[in-house]
């Protein structure tokens, strides 16, 4: 958490006008039910998004126990999981998201150093 | 708690029927129910089609629906594996008796960032089990969430959470894991999966491979604890030796010839029984693939389909040679009677070689089935596995009423088979070579035939160019003479006996000739004596005549003397007159 703004600021610039800068960004996070766990992955996300997206993401939550039979049409193993769902390709983002180093990586919105 | 629960249970320890045949005859009916149970085994060892059998036969026999979570193959692709054991997978799910999954876990696409769980699964799981009201799960193969996914510890403890709640769920289950190094699997399932444990193992030795299943485990219940060859075969997963079609087949009384006359005599006068299994042992060379040949010849002249397994032999040589003892197979041939079946076991492995023969079997539909030699099915010290098989193809074969002839290559003299399957044989011919007097002949006997009068004797087996003829051997002081030496024995003894009997001829005539003489000498001496006996008469009479004249004489005399004396009678005149006359 903390030096995610020393590296998000440096790294991002550089890589999101080179990428998809105008494409939407949805955003979508599976949960099973109000846990702990998922209320914390949908704080990140947000502040992420907030932080990194502002104005052009959307996200959507779903919740597995309300729509199971999602869990199969979209390959949800792990709870909280994170679809990228545009720009493509799909990526996948499991757990609650709090190092957010690796959700920018997972998101393509930065490159390992 | 656990065990208490599982010791309140073990007098009535509910299973489930796999359907697989010949596991649930040594688990004693099945896996047990409504917990998971463990199958491993090195990859390529059939534990796919253990499970998915498990499922199928669930929702075809038991009416228990069942889910297929698959990790590592997809739908179509499971689909397509059974097609060729006759599993419509497509049909089952359509008919909401089974669910396939496929659970696609590719680890590049996954970035971890933080706590999770598997609540996803679970909701998978759940959301497929109450679609269908399954009663069966199949988790295959579960492991490879490990590499599919970050943090073996979360991993970990989800595992034994997914375990606990599947066996809450009341649900059947398999899970299968992958072999790993000195472990029953590679991530150590077998900790969080307890009751049960099945081992299955393909290895490969002297070249042939072996399926082999164990089960290492099962909490509560009594098991078979060996290890069971088991085989892939066109019916599917078979666990050996139990075969689960029982003895309950019903069995003919009809009897075919065996294309030898006297052969048949000395079977009860009738030849085999149909639908029996007749097998021909014997040594390199004593004739049993001519026997074979005999028999198949027979079967077609009846109009009957031969299937002909060669094991050993080309059709086109078996063909030539038997054309030189008079069967002309290839006429059956042509009429679609007999077709040969020509591939070595080494080719495909025991296994398949069953595998195709049942499909042979099936798609020609015979009546009788020649497998020549038996012998080639053992290769290297794979006896017990060979002896497994052939027992179930027997018993297939059996169950269809098909008349089996197998020969078998001997290489000792008591070495019957080599392989113990003189239980499986209904009639078993044995042919061996005698060696005597500078050559080799063949001699035949019946070592067994259930079920009918069969002759004790030995027979002098032959091959002539006009097929196979059998002739009574020799049986004397010598003992058992064959081939020329017969021959000259029985011509000795001809001369012998003839010899013999004009010894009691001579010896008949000279009694006669004796008889006859002492005969005439008595007739001689009888008609000598007649001859005294009227002369001596004769004399007496003579003598008496005299004397009678002698006495008138001296009467007159005395009469001419006026003598006073008359003597009466002649005795005491005699003296006197002899007196008189010397006087």
């Amino acid at each position: 958490m903390t030096p995610n703004k020393n590296i998000s600021e440096t790294g991002l610039p550089k890589q999101k006008p080179d990428k998809k800068a105008n494409d939407a960004w949805i955003l979508r996070l599976y949960v099973a039910g109000q846990t702990p766990k998922s209320i914390t992955a949908f704080k990140n996300l947000k502040a992420i998004c907030e932080e990194q997206l502002k104005g052009k993401y959307q996200i959507e939550v779903i919740d597995l126990i309300k729509n199971p039979q999602l869990c199969r049409e979209d390959q949800i193993l792990a709870v909280p999981t994170l679809v990228r769902k545009l720009p493509a390709p799909v990526r996948k983002i499991i757990g609650d998201l709090s190092n957010t180093d690796r959700v920018l990586v997972g998101l393509d919105l930065k490159v390992l150093s | 708690m656990d065990k208490k629960k599982i010791a309140s249970t073990i007098q009535t320890l509910p299973k489930s029927l796999t359907g697989i045949q010949g596991l649930d005859e040594i688990t004693g009916g099945g896996i047990p129910k409504g917990r998971p149970t463990l199958v491993c085994g090195s990859a390529g060892c059939g534990k796919t089609l253990f499970a998915m059998e498990f499922l199928v036969h669930g929702a075809m026999m038991y009416n228990e629906p069942g889910v297929f979570l698959a990790f590592e193959e997809s739908e179509k692709d499971l689909a397509v594996n059974v097609v060729s054991l006759g599993y419509d997978l497509d049909k089952l799910v359509a008919d909401k008796k089974m669910v396939l999954d496929h659970v696609h876990v590719e680890r590049k696409e996954i970035e971890e960032t933080g706590e999770y769980d598997l609540e996803g699964l679970f909701i998978r799981l759940n959301y497929a089990i109450d679609s269908i009201g399954a009663k069966r799960v199949v988790l295959d193969t579960i492991e490879t969430l490990f590499s599919g996914l970050p943090n073996p510890l979360i991993l970990r403890s989800e595992l034994r959470r997914l375990f606990q709640w599947l066996k809450e769920k009341g649900v059947t289950a398999i899970v299968t894991g992958e072999r790993g190094e000195g472990t029953l699997t590679r991530q150590g399932l077998e900790e969080y999966v307890s009751d049960c444990v099945i081992v299955l193992d393909h290895r490969v030795t002297e070249q042939s491979s072996t399926r082999r299943l164990r089960i290492v485990k099962y909490r509560g219940s009594t098991h078979g604890t060996n290890e069971y060859p088991f085989i892939i075969e066109e019916t599917g997963f078979s666990v050996l030796p139990i075969t689960s079609i029982g003895q309950e087949h019903t069995v003919s009384s009809e009897r075919i010839s065996s294309g030898i006359p006297r052969l048949d005599t000395m079977l009860g006068s009738k030849g085999y029984y149909r639908g029996s299994i007749v097998l021909v042992s014997g040594t390199a060379g004593v004739g049993k693939s001519s026997l074979s040949a005999c028999f198949s010849d027979a079967a077609c002249a009846r109009g009957e389909k031969v299937l002909y397994f060669a094991l050993e032999e080309s059709p086109r040589q078996i063909k030539r040679n038997m054309r030189s003892i008079g069967i002309d197979l290839e006429q059956w041939e042509k009429k679609g009677l007999l077709v040969f079946h020509a591939k070595r076991p080494t080719f495909y492995g025991l296994e398949s070689y069953l595998t195709a023969m049942h499909k042979a079997v099936n798609d020609f539909k015979p009546m009788v089935v020649v497998i020549d030699p038996l012998s080639s099915f053992i290769i290297g010290t794979n006896q017990f596995e060979a002896k497994s098989m052939i027992m179930r193809m027997v018993d297939f074969l059996k169950i269809n009423n098909i008349s089996v002839f197998m020969t078998h290559l001997t290489t000792g003299v008591n070495d019957y088979t080599g392989i113990d399957i003189s239980s499986l044989i209904d009639t078993w011919l044995l042919l061996r070579d005698i060696e005597l007097g500078g050559e080799r002949n063949r001699g035949m006997y019946i070592l067994k035939s259930r079920g009918m009068a069969h002759s004790n004797q030995i027979r002098e087996f032959k091959l002539t160019d006009h097929g196979v003829e059998l002739l009574d051997v020799y049986v004397g002081p010598e003992g058992v003479l064959t081939g020329s030496s017969r021959i000259t024995k029985e011509a000795k003894e001809k001369a012998e006996q003839l010899l013999r009997n004009q010894e009691i001829e001579n010896k008949q005539l000279a009694l006669d000739r004796k008889r006859k003489a002492i005969n005439a000498q008595i007739d001689f001496l009888k008609a000598e004596f007649e001859a005294e006996e009227i002369e001596t008469l004769k004399n007496i009479e003579l003598n008496k005549l005299r004397e009678n004249l002698l006495l008138q004489d001296r009467v007159d005399m005395a009469i001419n003397r006026k003598g006073d004396i008359i003597i009466k009678t002649s005795k005491l005149h005699k003296p006197k007159g002899n007196d008189a006359k010397t006087k």
